[in-house]
């Protein structure tokens, strides 16, 4: 009773949902359609009745994990709780039905929303010139690096093709500059976890285009030399970009501008509290200087006497990078999360996230080794070398948080540290969730000891257990074959 | 205690010497790390044309897992003369003989010392600090 079968196979010849009556109108004569357009057999489609469909979908349902049913500590993805009152305010029929080729005047409310949005992006970054077009972090990074080859060019610099990246780097980095026709050049880290100052300098020069650094950095810590990096990479004329994804550890404390960085991204979706992936469609505004302002995706939105408008008038932009400039339902989320909290609000939600994950770190520490082990930001790493005795690798003790209703910890990153476990909680969880898991993750250090085939067996709870990944990378079957 | 008829790096290669010949390979403990006590976890190998030539510590080539990609780095540099084809689709010889049948190219060597190369002895040092 337990397998759960596809639609397709719990398919009966015959079998429906729903009966058509006799067709009351006229029919259409379909040989009036080309001809590539015409099936020559029947779609093989599932027949089930209702009832089967309703229960097949309800269960499939129970069985999805996310941060309105669990604790969901994930490193680096910042999955806090989606507020509802984002959802509401997204459920407007006035906002949801208005459509992207709609006369500018007709929405006005949407785009003064919009052009607030990207002021407020800039109020957090005081990078004054924004562009919300990408559609996730990834597409903001390209973005960035195309403006930046934009204005290389500009002024007469196109030899600049060296991309600088530290090896704790998110992978979607050094796959931006490959996209964007730029070189990635690895910069070591030093024992402290922070960029080698030395190693970044004898790396810069005449081709230097960018430097790409995530500041509070995947290992948790806030770059502490972070303004003589920029004035290094400024000092051969490169940029320096900043990966936006640990934003929320130091929204409303700390201005990127304000210690050297130059453009960014901002993942609507972790900091500002947007659905992620699945859950909706993403958005990597980037925020950058004045003097790259020209270069950015058109159209963009124009205040002027008459109100806002779209404005294609951008000779210099690298143009557009997809069908449509934004996510309107995302835009608005960000919107209400932001005027819903205020000025205060974003700088109090950076500090609990700060002071959640230092409170974990110091409750786990001695258990967990934490290889850089000090004042974390909103995240910090540990690994289970303390647990390698047992035969336990980190992916053991991930398995086993799945039996005990938790979404695991991001594992094996950042790659700099062996048997790596990234764990955020976010500002949103409580004392009692953050002891729950303390208590936990505590249980699951004692299996390793006591019974460690619990955890090598883990996950026992799910509908399948452990996957050959393996397999699934040499070997994928990515079609299904009916019978 | 591993082989002591060659070299290693700290970023756990080695590096066997006959004549002007060098054979290059990865330690058990890069496999190890590599898997997550599960040997197929390995999922890809890229290794470089015979006839390209590498240079001291310069990277000549990379390995995937499940869970994480590392560069292989050259011990010492000459002209890569020729590359065990068995190892793409094989990984699996990689865990089982790390040492012999899983070598991974051979070069011939334009120098035969670097300071960058430890004895076994040394090697099982760097090996118990990150273990």
């Amino acid at each position: 009773m337990n397998k759960d079968l596809l639609l397709y196979e719990k398919s009966r010849a015959g079998r429906r949902t729903l009966r058509l009556g006799e067709l009351d109108v006229p029919a259409a004569d379909v040989k009036r359609l080309p001809k590539g357009s015409l099936r020559e057999k029947f779609a093989v489609l599932p027949e089930v009745g209702e009832l089967e469909l309703v229960r097949h979908y309800v269960r499939l349902s129970k069985k999805n994990v996310s941060i309105t049913d669990s604790f969901y500590p994930l490193g680096s993805c910042t999955m806090k709780y989606n507020p509802v009152t984002n959802e509401a305010a997204a459920g407007i029929a006035g906002f949801r039905q208005i459509h992207p080729f709609q006369d500018a005047g007709r929405v006005q409310g949407a785009l003064a929303i919009w052009k607030r949005l990207e002021n407020y992006l800039a109020g957090v970054t005081g990078l004054p010139a924004v562009t919300i077009h990408p559609a996730a972090g990834a597409q903001g990074e390209l973005c960035a690096l195309l403006v930046a080859g934009a204005h290389f060019e500009a002024k007469g610099e196109s030899q600049r093709k060296v991309v600088l990246i530290p090896d704790s780097a998110h992978g979607t980095n050094p796959a931006s500059a490959a996209i964007a026709g730029l070189k990635a050049v690895t910069v070591k880290s030093g024992d402290d976890g922070l960029v080698d100052l030395a190693d970044l300098k004898s790396k810069l020069g005449d081709d230097t285009a960018v430097f790409m650094i995530t500041n509070p950095s995947t290992l948790g810590l806030f770059e502490t030399r972070i303004a003589e990096i920029c004035a290094a990479v400024h000092a051969v004329g490169g940029l320096v970009y900043m990966d936006g994804a640990n934003l929320n550890a130091i929204m409303g404390v700390a201005r990127p501008a304000d210690f050297g960085v130059d453009m960014m991204h901002i993942n609507l979706h972790k900091t500002f509290s947007t659905p992620h992936g699945g859950g909706g469609p993403g958005a990597g505004p980037i925020c950058v200087i004045e003097e790259l302002r020209r270069f950015l995706p058109a159209p963009r939105i124009v205040e002027d006497a008459n109100g806002y408008r779209l404005d294609y008038d951008a000779p210099d932009s690298i143009g557009m990078l997809r069908g449509w400039p934004g996510n309107w339902g995302v835009v608005l989320r960000a919107y209400c999360y932001i005027r819903r909290l205020g000025r205060e609000g974003i700088r109090r939600a950076a500090e609990n996230a700060v002071l959640n994950a230092n409170y974990l770190r110091v409750k786990l520490n001695k258990t967990y080794h934490v290889p850089f082990d000090r004042m974390c930001m909103h995240e910090f790493v540990c690994n289970t070398r303390h647990q390698r005795q047992y035969g336990i690798h980190a992916v053991d003790i991930a398995k086993r948080l799945i039996d005990l209703g938790y979404h695991p910890m991001t594992i094996y990153f950042p790659l700099v540290v062996s048997e790596a476990m990234m764990i955020e909680p976010t500002e949103t969880e409580c004392k009692e969730t953050l002891d729950a898991f303390i208590e936990d993750m505590l249980l699951i250090a004692q299996e390793c000891a006591d019974d460690p085939d619990k955890l090598h067996a883990a996950p026992v709870t799910t509908p399948v257990g452990r996957l050959d990944e393996g397999r699934a990378v040499k070997d994928p079957v990515l079609c299904y074959t009916c019978g | 205690m591993r082989p002591d008829d060659r070299k290693y790096l700290s970023s756990h290669e080695w590096i066997k010497i006959d004549g002007d010949i060098g054979t290059i390979g990865i330690t058990d403990f890069a496999v190890q790390e590599l898997c997550s006590g599960n040997e197929s976890d390995l999922v890809y190998c890229d290794l470089p044309e015979a006839g390209r030539s590498v240079e001291a510590g310069e990277t000549f080539g990379e390995i995937e897992s499940v869970k994480a990609v590392a560069d292989l780095n050259a011990p010492l540099g000459g002209e890569v003369i020729e590359v065990n084809a068995a190892i793409e689709d094989h990984l699996e010889i990689l865990a089982d003989d790390p040492w012999e049948r899983g070598w991974l190219i051979k070069i011939k060597l334009s120098a035969k010392t670097s300071d960058a190369l430890l004895d076994a002895a040394a090697y099982e040092e760097v090996v118990a600090q990150e273990a």
